[in-house]
């Protein structure tokens, strides 16, 4: 399984076109798409996320890998439609209103997306009415929202609150650097997750039910 | 007034303002709206931010222009009103001063991370602060303060864009350093020394460090600066780190915290002393008077 390996180390070191040709030939000598994803993209993402995480990395090499994941899912996406991988639903992602950030929020989507999810990311500065439209329009069994200011963490309450409001069945998740467990635990969320790894955990409990 | 580069010479410290953000919130800027509206929409209210800095002490007060830059205004759709945004601010900050502390305009990020990494283009960003540069010192602007930056070809490019675009003001630029178990880098990646050294090479007169920590942090960050820079330093610090208690967000720090720190301040060389995020009028009194009781540098 060297070439998995590879595919996760060249994704960790952003290289977006050997993660391209190594997806493609581990395609081509009939490697399931789903172990090219989960054991390559995906582990190669989780590696990067923890470095990050400690700060052995910067942001430049997050944001490069990032376009590496890009890059391999770019092959694999319509392999793992024809091999029939159901998706695993549907996810409304975005940052709250008035948050510009976005790049980790762009993260969590890239690895949602990576792990079957059907994504629908509203981008950022996104107001809790639509969020809450945009879950009802496409059945999404989770709304994730993203926040990297103090400011605008109140923002998600306020989706929390409309979302019960509107009897929507969908759950949401909550992240972002000066978020906690408490914290989504105090406004109500049904889950918090520290990285885009852990997120998409998260997600998949929520998606199950859990 | 003494040019500030001057004062420095002569050993002065200088005391800046405190955080803007928390104060035009008080002053009625709704979440998701840009801080930079309210020097067109309620310039009254920018003027009694500047006039309680300038009662509390502070010998400059920062324009409300942080995200003034072409870019960052894009991003609301309000490029086209880069000039009276820009205008209004110096404008107020003038009305309120009038000339007893200088008029320092703010630059910070323009929003864009650079290629490779991002989408931002170099040419864009430089002719971007440029512009906005342009307007704050025909304005009449007194210093240029690049705040906040992570990434030190972005800050080189503000930098630059003032010595070309403003050439007889004096340049200060602070980066935001976080801790890590390697020591200080930026979220970019950029080290103490690369700062001290890059912002210098770029024209910076003054070189420092804002936002990001609370004061304790900002001395071991301003002694690592002085090892490697031969430039008067300048150190914003928060109040502390940000908690959310019971859903209210809450600086730690307080005013006597803050002032307990600046005989360590300067100490490590630091002559420009202010605030950053969650920092008030009390905090910058506090600071003035703590400067006025340390023994004269030098
Ligand atoms: C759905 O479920 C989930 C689950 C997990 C989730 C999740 C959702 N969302 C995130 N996660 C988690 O997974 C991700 C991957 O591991 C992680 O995502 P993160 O987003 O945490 O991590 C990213 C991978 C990398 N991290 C980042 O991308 C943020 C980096 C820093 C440097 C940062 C950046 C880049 C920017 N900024 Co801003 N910025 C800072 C940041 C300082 C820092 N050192 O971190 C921070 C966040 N900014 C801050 C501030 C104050 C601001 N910023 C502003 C602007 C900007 C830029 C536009 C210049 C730029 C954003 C560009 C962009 N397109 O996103 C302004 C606000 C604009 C606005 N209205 O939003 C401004 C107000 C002005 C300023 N001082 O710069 C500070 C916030 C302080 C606070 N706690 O309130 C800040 C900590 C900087 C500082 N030193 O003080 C996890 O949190």
């Amino acid at each position: 399984m060297d070439l998995l390996k590879s595919i996760a180390e060249s994704l960790e070191h952003g290289d977006d076109e050997r993660v391209h040709a190594l997806v493609t030939e581990a395609v081509a000598a009939g490697l399931p798409a789903g172990d090219v994803l989960n054991q390559g993209l995906i582990a190669g993402m989780g590696v990067v996320g923890e470095q990050f995480r400690l700060r052995e990395i910067f942001l430049p090499d997050v944001l490069l890998a990032a376009r590496a994941m890009y890059a391999g899912l770019d092959v694999l996406k319509p392999l793992l439609a024809r091999d029939g991988v159901p998706t695993a639903g549907t996810v409304v992602i975005g940052s709250v209103q008035g948050d510009l950030h976005d790049i980790g929020k762009n993260l969590v989507g890239i690895m949602l997306k990576g792990a079957g999810f059907e994504v629908v990311d509203l981008g950022n500065d996104v107001a809790p009415e639509r969020f809450v439209d945009a879950a009802a329009r496409s059945g999404a069994a989770v709304i994730g929202l993203s926040a990297l200011l103090t400011t605008t963490m109140s923002v998600m309450k306020d989706v929390v609150d409309l979302v019960k409001a509107r009897g929507l069945k969908a759950r949401v998740i909550v992240g972002g650097a000066p978020v906690s467990e408490a914290f989504a635990k105090d406004i109500g969320a049904d889950a918090y997750g520290f990285d885009a790894a852990n997120a998409v955990d998260r997600v998949k409990a929520l998606a199950a039910g859990a | 007034m003494r040019p500030l580069l001057e004062r420095l010479a002569a050993g002065e410290t200088i005391v800046g303002d405190g955080a803007w953000g928390t104060m035009l919130m008080a002053r009625g800027l709704r979440p998701g709206v840009p801080p930079e509206t309210l020097n067109l929409s309620s310039p009254e209210a920018i003027e009694e931010v500047a006039a309680l800095y300038l009662d509390a002490g502070a010998d400059f007060i920062t324009t409300n222009t942080f995200g003034g830059s072409p870019l960052r205004l894009r991003a609301y759709g309000l490029e086209d009103r880069l000039e009276p945004i820009n205008r209004a601010a110096v404008e107020a900050v003038r009305r309120a001063v009038g000339g007893r502390a200088y008029v320092a305009a703010s630059i910070g990020p323009c929003g864009h991370v650079l290629k490779p990494y991002g989408d931002g283009d170099p040419d864009e960003i430089a002719g971007g602060y440029a512009r906005q540069l342009e307007i704050l010192a025909d304005a009449g602007a007194d210093l240029v303060i690049v705040e906040t930056m992570t990434d030190l070809t972005e800050a080189r490019l503000a930098v630059e864009a003032a010595r070309r675009a403003a050439p007889d003001l004096p340049v200060m630029a602070t980066m935001t350093f976080d801790r890590t178990r390697r020591g200080f880098f930026t979220v970019m990646g950029v080290t103490i020394a690369q700062a001290a050294e890059g912002l210098a090479a770029a024209g910076a007169d003054i070189v420092g460090s804002n936002c990001g920590n609370g004061i304790e942090a900002m001395v071991e960050i301003a002694r690592e600066l002085r090892a490697c820079s031969e430039r008067p330093l300048a150190i914003q610090a928060n109040a502390g780190l940000p908690e959310s208690r019971g859903g209210a967000v809450v600086y730690p720090e307080t005013p006597d915290v803050l002032a307990s720190w600046v005989p360590a301040l300067l100490a490590a060389g630091v002559r420009v002393i202010g605030g950053c995020c969650g920092t008030t009028p009390d905090h910058v009194r506090a600071l003035r008077a703590a400067v006025a009781a340390a023994p004269p540098a030098r």
